[in-house]
């Protein structure tokens, strides 16, 4: 569960967030729309702690996060461009989340499988990320997020960028693979299209300003 | 930026310069490579390998504490310039805050301070206790090199995307992690080339140890100088000489073929190329980079700072004492010392004048004639970067032993010690023009030769007019490098005919406080001076590049 109360953001001058509020429940997929400069971005990354607000807060699990480090959150978050480890393999990637909260090797190996597995990435563990197409560089950015089972993932704009076919194949497999995961997630994209066929329920920026959820 | 020039088939040999044109530039650097470079190299190794020496040598104890101390203080003061040029790299590359340029540019000063300058800020920082041991040693060794770490790891850490921190952070990794598992892999590189650097100029460190290393702590390249200048003892010293060419020979060797290794093992995508300097945000980055910056400005600030005000105490207070008496030869009454430190900056300036002339004719010449070789200019080019690879030390010492016979006696004519200074100076000279005659496209001589000229006409129209920024430049290089030369002039200089830096190591290691705070004063005036050339140096490129960029926008 995700609650956002009443976020504002400043940049100097500007207020690219005004009171801001989003309730996200358990297993919900929300899309949230929006045209790009409107401040998408910056909510997600509000909500991963990257962004300070200048007012509000961020509710995890009941858990109160606003003060707390990004590494502490349990947010997960698939940036535009991947942002993939370029010195790491696919597996190498994948198992970060894992090695760094200090799993055994067994049992990150295993992970790594199952997570390749339904990337639809079977065999890709050794592979370095630079060779590496768009969309497969798409997938491993999923996997590597939903190998910890963060409690809330933040997609984005993940598949922008991408040719129509590849767009409209991946999109669908996604959802697929954050409904099995059962993943309460926050997927930002200026293409209506997109949020219709990924979301429980799409909002736009616009109408979560200055209203508090229900 | 020239993309090269289009192939359209084999240029017409008509059009070629005149042979004896190109005879008579390429002569002259040649000739001056042969001579003062080539030959005194090759009496020094020939002099180094001499059986008995070699032998002799090796045999002596002293030579492996040498090399045991010249190889420890040259590691440690790498790790120390690593590990503290790691934060100030991070702050500089990574955040835009007030003052960022200021200290980028006050660590790239101190890069360039005289040796002996920075010894003698040491020397002045540091308590009684500590200033002539290999802290002091290690301390400036780091306050100096601090520059190549910021600048070779800097440009790799610019372009790393900030967001690679943050989805570090998001799969739970916390900072210190996020820079251990993925920051440090892909500096590593970077690091490594950095500490090479570094290691090299401290493992050949030879001022900075003359003026802190006090008896008994010497490098190869001082244990050179004692045993040539101080004991007489050619033979060893050029065995020493030889035996440090073949160390570092094998170090560059072996961090190539380690470079080699890992420069295949990750290629960056930039994104977008840009540099990505965010303010640091509020809180705990906002001190950590306010640290790195300060603490990285008190190092090498403080011992400037002390180096000034140890000038003005005479006594127990403050006094202008030492200032007052630096056109003094006299002590006391009847007490005369022998160094004239006055005399002395006249005599840096006129060598100064000297040298920058000797590089400025030889290293343009080089120029012209490398450009109008073409192919086979390529040896000479490489030929005029030599002296660069080799040591100062070796540089004098070789030129010591060779000009020292009839009819080549020359220990005491006026020009030698300018000679090795030029020597030292002229490769940057040849690197700041070669650089820019490469950039100049060759169709506009061609364009030159369709309006009537004649090859030698279009030659001079589209070489001279582009060589004069860079000549400047390269001068005030030259300018700045003899001023603060040490490393040949301690071999070459005669006594009575100090230069500024000489001066100062001698007066430093005299008793009484009076030429301590003299050899303070100096070293301020040395480092002003330097600065001031490398700030108008740096403004002048500045212009050059603005300018250049006019030219290719016209051009479009």
């Amino acid at each position: 569960m995700l609650d956002v109360d009443d976020i504002t953001v400043r940049f100097g001058e500007r207020t690219v967030l005004d009171r801001v509020s989003l309730h996200v429940a358990d297993g919900e997929i929300v899309a949230l729309l929006g045209p790009s400069g409107s401040g998408k971005s910056t909510l997600l990354r509000v909500i991963a702690g990257i962004v300070v607000p200048d007012a509000g807060r961020v509710v995890v699990g009941g858990a109160d996060v606003t003060a707390l480090p990004t590494h502490r959150r349990s947010v997960g978050m698939v940036f535009q461009d991947e942002q993939l480890f370029p010195h790491l393999t696919v597996a190498g990637n994948i198992e970060f989340a894992l090695k760094v909260r200090g799993d055994a090797k067994a049992a990150r190996a295993e992970a790594v499988q199952r997570w390749l597995r339904v990337a639809g990435l079977a065999g890709f563990e050794r592979r370095s990320v630079d060779g590496l197409s768009g969309g497969e560089r798409k997938r491993v950015a999923l996997a590597r997020s939903l190998a910890p089972e963060p409690a809330v993932l933040l997609l984005d704009e993940p598949l922008t960028g991408l040719d129509r076919e590849l767009h409209d194949r991946l999109t669908r497999e996604v959802r697929a693979i954050l409904r099995d995961a059962g993943v309460t997630a926050v997927w930002v994209t200026h293409d209506p299209e997109e949020a219709d066929m990924v979301a429980d329920r799409t909002v736009r920026l616009d109408d979560l300003t200055g209203t508090l959820p229900p | 930026m020239n993309t090269g020039p289009v192939e359209f088939g084999a240029p017409n040999p008509a059009n070629r310069l005149p042979r004896r044109l190109v005879a008579a530039v390429a002569v002259p650097p040649a000739a001056f490579l042969a001579l003062f470079y080539a030959w005194p190299f090759a009496t020094l190794l020939v002099r180094g390998l001499a059986g008995s020496a070699v032998a002799d040598t090796l045999g002596d104890g002293r030579t492996w504490e040498v090399l045991w101390f010249t190889a420890w203080q040259a590691v440690l003061s790498t790790v120390a310039t690593i590990v503290i040029g790691l934060p100030a790299t991070w702050a500089i590359a990574r955040f835009r805050f007030p003052g960022r340029r200021l200290l980028a540019a006050t660590l790239t000063a101190v890069f360039v301070l005289p040796t002996v300058v920075v010894g003698a800020a040491f020397l002045a920082l540091l308590p009684g206790s500590l200033d002539r041991s290999v802290w002091a040693i290690v301390g400036a060794h780091v306050a100096f090199n601090l520059a190549v770490v910021v600048r070779v790891v800097g440009a790799a850490w610019t372009p790393l995307p900030h967001d690679l921190d943050h989805a570090a952070a998001t799969l739970g990794a916390s900072p210190w992690a996020a820079f251990r598992l993925v920051t440090w892999p892909l500096l590593r590189p970077a690091a490594a080339s950095a500490a090479g650097i570094v290691f090299l100029f401290t493992f050949t460190s030879f001022g900075v140890v003359r003026v802190l290393g006090g008896t008994g702590r010497a490098t190869i390249e001082v244990e050179v100088w004692r045993r040539a200048t101080q004991l007489g003892d050619i033979g060893g010293a050029a065995t020493l000489t030889v035996l440090q060419l073949v160390l570092l020979g094998t170090a560059v060797l072996v961090a190539q073929r380690y470079q080699r290794r890992q420069g295949a093992a990750v290629e960056l995508q930039h994104g977008d190329g840009r540099a990505q300097r965010p303010a640091p945000r509020r809180g705990r980055q906002r001190l950590l980079v306010a640290g790195a910056a300060a603490g990285t400005a008190t190092i090498v600030l403080a011992p400037l700072a002390a180096l000034v005000d140890r000038s003005f105490r005479f006594g127990d207070g403050y006094s202008l004492e030492a200032w007052r008496s630096l056109g003094d030869t006299e002590v006391r009454p009847g007490i005369n010392l022998g160094i004239d430190p006055l005399d002395a900056l006249a005599r840096s300036l006129t060598t100064a004048v000297w040298a920058t002339l000797f590089a400025v004719v030889i290293g343009g010449a080089a120029i012209v004639a490398v450009d109008a070789l073409g192919r086979s200019g390529r040896l000479l080019d490489t030929g005029l970067m030599l002296p660069l690879g080799t040591s100062a030390v070796t540089i004098g010492f070789g030129m010591l032993i060779t000009f020292d016979t009839d009819p080549v006696d020359w220990r005491a004519a006026w020009w030698l010690v300018p000679v090795g200074h030029a020597l030292v100076a002229t490769p940057f000279v040849v690197r700041t023009g070669l650089g820019v005659l490469r950039n100049v496209d060759p169709d506009l001589r061609n364009a030159a030769a369709t309006l009537g000229a004649s090859p030698t006409r279009a030659w001079l129209a589209t070489t001279v007019p582009f060589l004069r920024r860079p000549l400047a430049s390269g001068a005030g290089i030259a300018a700045a490098i003899s001023l603060g030369e040490f490393g040949a002039t301690s071999f070459l200089s005669r006594s009575g005919g100090e230069t500024l830096p000489i001066a100062i190591e001698q007066l430093l290691g005299r008793t009484g406080r009076l030429f301590q705070a003299q050899a303070f004063a100096m070293s301020a005036i040395l480092a002003a001076l330097t600065i001031a050339i490398v700030v108008s140096v740096d403004v002048l490129a500045g212009a050059g590049e603005r300018t250049g960029e006019g030219d290719r926008a016209r051009r479009r």
